[in-house]
């Protein structure tokens, strides 16, 4: 037996314990008045048949995997595994696809012979594991079956049930949370392990090989983030910005204050249309149409360095991807201004650019800049846009026509094509995840902070 | 107190200086106008560039050949073509010798390339359908390889224009919409790639999105909203959800390569694996999309409904829930559309291997339509790039049906109280 056919077995019994419940509910109704609905006992005798054995399921599944591999590794065939770890997880990996008929063969030949361990060992245990359930769901549905009276209150117990379901769901928020923090932390201390921190946030120079042999040349990986935070900044919170706050803000300006209300409800969704479109679209429009434009206005100036995988390609069309974003948070915060403000400026004879420039916009300012600030969150975070058409190279410079490189762009780098998963390589990948998580959360609170401080201010 | 003199509306100076206001405020109007209008100008340049460089991936250019069977060295015999496996017998023939061999025979030495992969799918597709051609000579529309498709388009190498244009003397080409481009699967020959593996991935990955971050997206609202006690675990429920719209889409990749491929152990590739990652991601905008849905649901329905008598948990169910569910479901959609055009998470798992048959299930290795189209638009054969842009068309296409329908969902069933 299976652990996927344990599964519809539990549920083949939730629906006959529901069943059941609802016959004898509407026997006994017949007889008299019952506090709950029928379908109240029948989802009360389904719901505990159902929700004990399946968390009874999703507990044994990582519980069986440990002993198969305890089982396998102990089988005579296991002991003449070799003992290095990685070479031996490869094996096993392979011989559990075979098992599985994923695969026909293994690179490796012990793979074969380990298979039909595994398949024996998963059997065993998947038959212990599933028994365990279907008696927990038969006994809890018994139970529960065992309470269909006239005065039980199944829908008290059914709606217990379902607020425990909304709490379970509500957090896995906080669950994905700590998931993320957790993998990147624990990801990023082994890195560190491999790798000094300090040369890690300070080092200048990034050039990520791992040797094959120790005594290779050049086999020291260097791992200095600074030039993908330079990188990351310079396309992200400048380039791109030069673009997006420009635009955003004066289109805003426009559409609140100008536009008739017929040309608004048509322009702001097309705009609107700009955030929809997505990031690797405009990642083959970067590399394909504005990149080489770049490269040839480059040239044109006579800036002979010209790449074809500038910052500035790469930054503008970001910054035009931006710019709804930050037209919509500077359309808020202009539209959170008292409106007595701008009676009173065009009171005073100011024209309306005047009221603009010199009361809304400074009334406006903490909330504009709040929306920068989630902007560049945004921005940074990208990372379609400039694996297509920002480069590889490393470089600290502040030409926009020299190839620059990212952070999100070295973590695809970094973790696509062959890898395996303990090389300071593959590591390096989480702790600039890490490092670029902290940023954006950081970035996030202080622009929500702003904003918000902003908004009591005219309440 | 000090008396001012009268603002003097009618001398010169002041004129001047009334004039240079309004000629200001005229060019702040013009400098917001020229801002909309060149983002706007943006968005319809990116458009026609994505739209004239893929129109012309959905056609493909076919040339007509003769095959003579009989003195071709094929060993096919069209009566063991009657069986079910008739696709794998023919698989097994040399059929790209004989069309190579056909075509010098008909247009000399230097068209003996130029036909592809999507010639031979084409010709085994006919003999199947019919073996008895495999008896004489017949006559075949077949398309032509990439290098002679793009050398019909437009420019190319010298020797495949000479070749175009010997067979357009001869009336031996012509073009016609590509099927195989909407029902083919990845290729390494860019003259029979389609997007149907890709569109099928797409499918399974966005069932598994949908299927596992609605209902715990809606149930999530309805909690913080109607159940939730004011308290420290909501205020970090709340601000995890809000923290979480924000995270960058990569690092739900590099979550779901740490926990969902290395800690459990799910298959490489997956649409299981790219649909739980990108549901943690679209969690959090039905989360908020569905709060605010509820809140707009005025306090009089619960208070009625609970004055009849009704308990807590049958208010939201039976009366909240489906009074909010509209705004709930444009809020889903929007974050579905945007799950289906996120490519980077998905890079993480995976899900960038060349998958050249379309996934069967859910657990099959596959890849989806946004990560194609960067996996060809990274291919060095010039015939990737049109589909490329033919699969940003039809990337393009979904999203707006998947907008729209959102937009029209809002219009038809939004109730304002």
């Amino acid at each position: 037996m299976s652990l996927g056919l344990a599964f519809v077995a539990v549920l083949i019994a939730a629906a006959a314990a529901g069943w059941i419940g609802r016959a004898r509910a509407r026997r006994l109704r017949a007889a008299g008045r019952l506090h709950s609905l029928p379908i109240y006992h029948a989802s009360y005798a389904a719901l505990w048949a159902a929700i004990p054995a399946l968390l009874i399921l999703a507990a044994w599944a990582p519980i069986q995997s440990r002993m198969v591999n305890q089982a396998v590794l102990s089988s005579p065939e296991g002991k003449a595994l070799p003992a290095f770890e990685m070479q031996r997880d490869s094996i096993l990996s392979e011989a559990r696809e075979i098992a599985h008929g994923d695969r026909e063969q293994g690179f490796n030949p012990e793979s074969s012979s380990i298979a039909p361990r595994i398949r024996s060992a998963e059997r065993k245990y998947a038959t212990i594991g599933g028994a365990l359930a279907l008696l927990a769901a038969i006994a809890a549905a018994a139970l529960a079956l065992r309470r269909v009276r006239p005065d039980f209150r199944a829908r008290t117990g059914v709606e217990r049930w379902v607020l425990i379901m909304l709490v379970a769901a509500s957090l896995i928020a906080i669950l994905t949370t700590l998931g993320i923090l957790l993998s990147l932390m624990f990801e990023s201390l082994r890195f560190f392990r491999l790798y000094p921190v300090h040369s890690f946030l300070f080092g200048l120079e990034w050039s990520p090989q791992t040797a094959l042999r120790a005594d290779q040349a050049g086999s020291s990986g260097a791992f200095g983030s600074v030039p993908l935070m330079w990188g990351t900044f310079f396309i992200g919170a400048i380039i791109a910005m030069l673009v997006a706050v420009p635009f955003g803000l004066m289109s805003a300006i426009y559409l609140t204050q100008y536009a008739p209300a017929r040309m608004r409800s048509w322009l702001k969704p097309i705009l609107e249309i700009l955030a929809g479109v997505p990031t690797v679209v405009y990642g083959y429009f970067a590399a394909l149409t504005v990149a080489p434009a770049v490269r040839d206005f480059g040239l044109s100036l006579g800036i002979t360095s010209a790449s074809s995988e500038s910052a500035l390609a790469a930054g503008l069309v970001m910054g035009i991807m931006i710019i709804p974003f930050t037209s919509s948070m500077a359309d808020d915060s202009i539209a959170a201004v008292p409106q007595a403000m701008r009676d009173g400026s065009l009171a005073l004879g100011a024209t309306t650019s005047e009221t603009i420039r010199k009361v809304l916009l400074p009334a406006a300012l903490p909330g504009v800049m709040g929306g920068i600030l989630l902007a560049v969150s945004r921005a940074i975070g990208e990372t379609m846009i400039v694996v297509m058409a920002a480069g590889l190279a490393a470089n600290l410079t502040l030409n926009p026509f020299a190839s620059v490189t990212t952070v999100t762009t070295q973590i695809v780098q970094l973790l696509t094509g062959d890898q395996e998963f303990d090389s300071a390589k593959t590591l390096a990948a989480f702790a600039l995840g890490l490092a670029l998580f902290l940023i954006t959360l950081l970035l996030n609170l202080i622009a929500l902070r702003i904003v918000r401080r902003y908004r009591e201010q005219y309440e | 107190m000090n008396s001012v003199a009268p603002t003097r509306w009618t001398d010169a100076a002041m004129r001047k200086r009334v004039r240079r206001r309004y000629s200001s405020e005229r060019w702040f109007r013009g400098l917001g106008l020229a801002a909309v209008a060149l983002s706007v100008l943006f968005l319809a340049f990116l458009l026609y560039a994505m739209a004239s460089k893929g129109i012309g991936g959905f056609s493909h250019y076919q040339a007509r050949l003769p095959i003579d069977f009989a003195r071709s060295d094929l060993f096919l015999d069209p009566a063991t073509l009657r069986g079910s496996d008739a696709a794998q017998t023919v698989a097994g023939a040399d059929l790209e010798g004989t069309i190579s061999k056909a075509a010098t025979a008909a247009y000399g030495p230097s068209a003996e390339r130029m036909f592809g992969d999507a010639a031979v799918a084409r010709l085994s597709e006919e003999i199947v359908a019919n073996p008895d051609v495999l008896k004489g000579q017949a006559m075949f529309w077949l398309p032509v390889s990439s290098k002679v498709d793009i050398a019909a388009k437009d420019q190319s190498d010298s020797a495949s224009e000479q070749l175009v244009s010997a067979l357009q003397q001869k009336d031996a080409l012509k073009r016609s919409f590509n099927g195989r481009f909407l029902t083919a699967s990845d290729s390494t020959d860019s003259s029979s790639v389609g997007v149907w593996g890709a569109l099928k991935g797409t499918f399974f990955t966005i069932l598994v999105t949908m299927a596992l971050a609605f209902p715990i997206g809606v149930l999530a609202a309805v909690y913080l909203e109607e159940f939730a006690p004011r308290n420290r675990w909501t205020d970090m429920i709340e601000v995890s959800i809000n923290n979480l719209a924000a995270v960058p889409s990569i690092i739900f990749g590099l979550l779901g390569l740490a926990m969902f491929l290395n800690t459990m152990n799910l298959p490489r590739s997956a649409p299981l694996v790219g649909g739980m990652t990108l549901a943690l991601m679209t969690m959090p905008v039905i989360v908020i999309a569905g709060r605010n849905a509820i809140k707009t649901v005025p306090p009089s329905i619960r208070d009625a409904a609970l004055g009849v008598g009704a308990s807590k948990m049958q208010v939201t169910f039976h009366h909240v829930l489906p009074l909010a569910l509209p705004g709930i479901l444009t809020g889903t959609i929007i974050g579905m559309a945007r799950a289906l055009g996120e490519t980077a998470p998905l890079l993480m798992i995976g899900m960038r291997a060349f998958v050249a048959a379309p996934p069967g299930g859910i657990a099959d290795p596959a890849t989806v339509l946004p990560v194609q189209i960067f996996l060809w638009s990274d291919e060095v054969d010039r015939g990737f790039v049109e589909k490329t842009s033919a699969a940003i068309i039809v990337l393009l296409l979904f999203m707006l049906v998947m907008n729209g329908l959102a937009i029209y969902l809002r219009n038809r069933f939004e109730r304002r109280w």
